[in-house]
């Protein structure tokens, strides 16, 4: 058996600035995990739909526009919609700070901003997943 | 209902999350896999299987997502596994080959799946053939398998897909060099993409010299169709030489299975003929009452006297 890490970094909305979501998506495969990178201006239907399919552990949303407010509630209703709340989301861009407590609160799990040292994030992603296959195991 | 039982039964309905779920059991080789294999394993053989290969940036992806769109337009539902290499050094793996396709991803009728080679050799993963038959069984009418950036050898795609797709495209160096060994010999249809490009033209008439050079007497003949993926131009010819392939395979099987029958028919018909000519002239010998007796008194079985007869006839058998 050979369990693999599948992560999608996703862009929703309208701008075109991948270079953060391709450093992290760069740095989450070399941390060997499976990285589906969906390309830019993706709708919720559209990211939530490639998150099901590809049956990823973990979706990254990376956002400059500004629409963060307006596309992520969407996003995760959308996942609950489709029972795919064990999928952990986290976010990075540009998010200003004092949106950050109502991401969380629709059930963002981090908001990583400019200047977040990968191992972070990849810390993240394997605390989640290792709490993740010790819950599947008990079960 | 166990939990496998449970995901059999949504792919056999096409069930989305369901077919998602297989693949990655079968991905991970869980314990699970094997039932799920054998318990899908009779509904499969109704997909035509398509596999799609080439050298990176020929633009494999981006013509698939013209292909399935036209599939799409004629009402055939379709999966597509797309395989991108797994790093030999971290084992991660940057699977991007939906970034092309993204208009379909909404499509209920489209399923697509990223897959990493898992450091399997040949152009493909080792879970790709069971994928395949997973969305087969769920209902797909054709299936399509990218391989990874493949040049020479990677030819195990053979084994999983009836129809083998070759993509080039002008411009990509040597080209014809790269082709020439491996690829060249598993191709059933040639496609130049980026034919808008100057060379393109060069290129169809390499390939086809190259085919020309390697032209023993065979039933199906290479075509080589020109496309330009980003527009969809050569799309619906290409789909037409592939549907062409896929009835000459259906002739191919129906033939076989013409002979199979007319060889049955043949045996049945001779064994006839031969029996009642050697019976015929047991009777007129009188024999054949005389082993009757025999076999009615239990003096001898009716295989052994059958033997003895035509040992005696023929000499020893």
């Amino acid at each position: 058996m050979q369990k693999k890490i599948r992560v999608l970094i996703a862009k929703p909305g309208l701008d075109s600035h991948d270079r953060g979501a391709k450093v992290v998506a760069r740095a989450l495969r070399d941390a060997g995990m499976e990285v589906i990178y969906t390309g830019l201006r993706q709708t919720p239907e559209q990211i939530v739909e490639a998150a099901l399919q590809e049956d990823v552990d973990v979706i990254g949303l990376s956002i400059l526009s500004g629409a963060h407010k307006a596309l992520f509630p969407r996003i995760m209703q959308l996942l609950k919609e489709k029972g795919l709340t064990d999928i952990l989301v986290f976010a990075g861009g540009i998010i200003p700070e004092e949106d950050v407590p109502e991401l969380k609160k629709i059930g963002i799990k981090e908001v990583f901003g400019p200047g977040t040292p990968t191992e972070k994030i990849i810390q993240c992603i394997l605390d989640y997943c290792s709490k993740k296959s010790l819950k599947m195991c008990s079960n | 209902m166990t939990k496998t039982e449970e995901i059999v039964k949504g792919v056999l309905s096409g069930d989305r999350r369901s077919i998602a779920k297989a693949i990655t059991i079968i991905e991970n080789n869980e314990p699970e896999a094997k039932e799920i294999i054998a318990s899908i394993y009779p509904y499969t053989g109704k997909a035509h299987v398509i596999g799609l290969t080439g050298p990176g940036g020929s633009g494999k992806s981006t013509l698939i997502g013209k292909i399935v769109r036209e599939y799409r337009r004629m009402g055939k539902k379709v999966g597509v596994v797309a395989v991108d290499p797994t790093s030999p050094f971290t084992g991660g793996a940057f699977l991007g080959d939906r970034i092309r396709m993204q208009e379909l991803s909404t499509d209920p009728e489209v399923f697509i799946r990223s897959m990493a080679t898992r450091n399997y050799s040949g152009g493909i993963a080792k879970a790709t053939s069971d994928a395949v038959k997973v969305l087969d069984a769920a209902g797909k009418d054709v299936v399509i398998v990218e391989t990874v950036g493949a040049g020479q050898s990677e030819v195990e795609i053979v084994k999983v897909a009836q129809t083998i797709v070759v993509i080039h495209a002008p411009g990509l160096g040597d080209e014809i060099q790269a082709i020439k060994a491996g690829l060249m010999e598993i191709a059933d249809i040639f496609v130049v993409n980026k034919a808008d490009r100057e060379n393109a033209d060069k290129a169809v008439i390499d390939i086809q010299a190259m085919l020309q050079l390697n032209n023993k007497e065979k039933a199906w003949r290479i075509p080589i169709v020109k496309t330009v993926a980003l527009t969809g131009e050569g799309v619906p010819q290409l789909i037409e030489k592939i549907e062409e392939h896929r009835r000459f395979l259906e002739r191919e099987r129906q033939r076989e299975k013409a002979f199979l029958k007319a060889e049955m028919e043949l045996v049945e018909a001779i064994k006839d003929k031969v029996a009642q000519s050697i019976i015929a002239e047991l009777k007129k010998e009188g024999k054949f009452v005389e082993l009757l007796e025999k076999i009615v008194k239990k003096e001898i079985d009716p295989a052994s006297a059958a033997e003895k007869f035509l040992c005696e006839k023929f000499g020893k058998a």
